[in-house]
């Protein structure tokens, strides 16, 4: 077999102490998971990675928290506007109760007022690393373990380990010192996705294959990478995916679901329903069979220390969000996954386990040959998972192509979906 | 003359009355025999399992479907008394049955498919060709014309209508899928018969079928032959049968086995899984 290509540098001091097994597990507490209708809009923004706040479309102001109407002028015209996120602390205390258990069990908290650059002021969660008030700091809307947007604060430049400040871990699902299944291995992405965890300094990739007799050009030199166990795992039977949970299921700390079927091709293109089934049955019963199997032992471990099971990665298409007519029936089938991710994120979410979900545009693989190019490459696809759980994302759409139709269906879902006919 | 004249279907026996219905010595002879163990009954089939290695065609062809056995319920809140299991195969999965209008050449036969085939053909005799050295000393070995005069100087003729069975321990890879598909850069390498040895089985010797313990009747590499695959061009084309990936075929005499090997009653069935026995003298 081939060997791999230059091997991907392997982080430092990526393993950490090991947890007395003679000390009960914490149960996986969430804070207060409640939101106005208006302060979701805080949410999509973290779900995203950027930076909205309120701005009224009448006098200009910038608003936080968010309102059904301008505190300045009254107007109902709000629009959530991507704004500066830089600021500055005025002052601290340090929280050392709560009534809510999740904020009492991790007490201390240390909270600042802070007046953004952009008008209005906040309090906010600070990081570790900000230097006492007055001090110029950077803001960040992050996704906390319930899911909902939780406005943080940064020092102003990088600090060293700045990642592990409790307030980071917390938000975030770095693959650093986890233990990661990729359920596909065999494919490009697949082993992209196993490369680029170890990078970042996973302690452990388990690589799953399925039909080990199909000779995988790369799948044996991946599996002699120091750091990655390669396990067999086929989606489409659900006992080889029970068996696989009976025997790693309890260590897991994020699920990449890379397992995919793809067949190019429009609905008239060929007879019968084979394909396409053989489609849902990787792309959708896949994931429901995965998350049949191994979503108990991941909510169970949820606040299982600085390493706990923290994430699941779905590689969905950005074409589950509008047909793509020339991949027809992959593309339904990838719809219904997301619609499935949907219902799994809101079994997750209770227990503090984010749901990624990735929307890709064409990936660049045997299976969009006859794609023109820009093409997403699978390495790309790869560090921007690994990027969505160093930042606690939860909607990822990488490349520009996926940005693109993404804007495209938020502005006009009929537009695009005629464009994508033509 | 060929027994291919087949038009006539055999009576069922359910077409006989009662007083009419002769009592066999043969078949009263047949179970006390193997209640006694003076006949054994060998089992010659695979289990059914979703991890027994399937067909592989390149990818842009359509696929078999795996098999797969999904619960249904097991004794819980599905079904609290009852333990049962939805389940779904292509039908060339698993130790299975090849019928005519599985290949191109055989699709206008009369009779050619699973449903329609004459039930007598269910029940043959066999002949066992021992290739197991030679196969494993090359995975692309090659049963010729001579390997079966040779068989035939030492256990006499190949006779019509039965089954010939390429023995080749082929099924002793079975827990070993990688081995047993045995796929390089250039495909698979599994023993097959060459063209000649299938015209001969065919032409001169007007057999049943032919049997293998491998993944098709035909060799790994046959894609290459002239004929491409003629174990399915020609077999089928003659209206003959085919048995796949068979197991305990070195517990088999080298003639005087008898075969039961009936497919599943699939409406135009092209093939499905089967049990295999074999009846041999202990």
């Amino acid at each position: 077999m081939n060997a791999l290509p230059p091997q991907p540098p392997r982080a430092p001091s990526s393993r950490l102490k090991r947890r007395n097994p003679l000390v009960a597990l914490k149960p996986p507490l969430v804070p207060p998971f409640a939101r106005s209708r208006a302060a979701q809009g805080l949410t999509a923004a973290a779900a995203l990675g950027v930076f909205a706040l309120q701005r009224c479309e009448k006098c200009g102001a910038a608003q936080y928290p968010p309102r059904d109407a301008c505190v300045q002028c009254l107007s109902p015209r709000l629009r959530w506007r991507p704004a500066e996120g830089t600021g500055e602390l005025l002052s601290e205390t340090l929280i050392r109760h709560g009534q809510e258990l999740y904020f009492r069990e991790r007490a201390p908290w240390r909270v600042g007022l802070v007046r953004l650059d952009c008008g209005p002021s906040a309090i906010v969660a600070l990081h570790g690393d900000c230097a006492p008030a007055p001090s110029r700091l950077r803001l960040r809307l992050a996704l906390d373990k319930s899911g909902q947007a939780l406005m943080i604060a940064l020092p102003e430049k990088d600090t060293p380990d700045m990642a592990e400040d409790p307030l980071v871990r917390e938000t975030t699902c770095a693959p650093r010192a986890r233990k990661v299944l990729v359920t596909d291995a065999k494919t490009k992405v697949g082993r992209a996705m196993v490369e680029a965890l170890v990078a970042a300094g996973a302690d452990l990739v388990w690589a799953g294959y399925a039909a080990p007799w199909k000779p995988s050009p790369h799948l044996e030199a991946l599996g002699a990478l120091e750091g990655v166990s390669l396990v067999p795992l086929d989606v489409t039977d659900e006992s080889s995916v029970r068996e696989l949970a009976g025997s790693i299921g309890g260590k897991v700390d994020i699920l990449v679901n890379t397992a995919e079927y793809h067949r190019p091709g429009s609905i008239a293109s060929r007879g019968g329903v084979a394909t396409a089934r053989t489609e849902m049955e990787v792309n959708y019963f896949g994931l429901l069979r995965l998350s049949q199997s191994f979503m108990a032992a991941l909510k169970a471990r949820a606040a299982d220390g600085p390493a706990s099971a923290t994430a699941w990665v779905n590689i969905l298409s950005v074409h589950a969000l509008s047909n793509d007519p020339a991949h027809g029936t992959f593309s339904a089938s990838k719809a219904a996954a997301f619609s499935l991710a949907q219902a799994l994120r809101a079994d997750l979410q209770a227990s503090g386990i984010r749901v990624i979900n990735v929307f890709p545009g064409s990936i660049d693989d045997e299976w969009n040959a006859r794609v023109a190019p820009p093409k997403l490459s699978p390495a790309a696809l790869a560090k921007a998972v690994v990027e969505a759980l160093e930042r606690g994302l939860e909607d990822v759409y990488p490349g520009e192509v996926a940005k693109d139709v993404m804007a495209r269906f938020l502005e006009n879902p009929k537009a695009l979906e005629r464009e994508l006919a033509g | 003359m060929s027994w291919r004249a087949f038009s006539r279907t055999p009576r069922r026996s359910s077409e006989n009355s009662p007083g009419e219905r002769m009592s066999s010595p043969v078949l009263a002879h047949l179970i006390t025999d193997i209640v006694a163990g003076r006949i054994r009954v060998v089992d010659l089939t695979h289990t059914l399992a979703p991890e027994f290695p399937p067909i592989v065609l390149p990818p842009e062809f359509g696929e078999s479907a795996p098999v797969r056995i999904e619960e249904v319920s097991r004794y819980d809140a599905r079904g609290p008394a009852w333990y049962w299991n939805n389940l779904s195969f292509g039908e060339h999965t698993g130790t299975h049955f090849d019928a005519p209008i599985h290949w191109v050449t055989g699709r206008d036969l009369p009779n050619n498919a699973t449903d329609t085939i004459p039930l007598d053909r269910f029940v043959a005799s066999a002949s066992v060709i021992d290739c197991s050295r030679e196969a494993g000393e090359d995975a692309d070995y090659l049963l010729s014309v001579e390997k079966l005069r040779a068989f035939e100087e030492r256990h006499g003729r190949i006779s019509p209508r039965s089954w010939v069975l390429m023995r080749t321990d082929w099924s002793k890879r079975s827990n070993d899928a990688v081995a047993f598909q045995n796929f390089d850069e250039t495909g698979q390498h599994t023993p097959g018969p060459d063209v000649d040895a299938v015209r001969f089985l065919v032409e001169e010797r007007d057999v049943l079928g032919f049997g293998t313990e491998t993944i098709g009747t035909d060799a790994g590499q046959a894609a290459h032959l002239r004929p491409p695959y003629p174990c399915h061009s020609i077999m089928h084309g003659a209206g003959r049968f085919g048995l796949q990936c068979l197991a305990n075929l070195d517990l088999l005499p080298a003639t005087g086995a008898v075969l039961i090997a009936a497919p599943l009653k699939i409406r135009q069935g092209s093939g499905s899984p089967l049990r295999v026995l074999a009846l041999v003298p202990a």
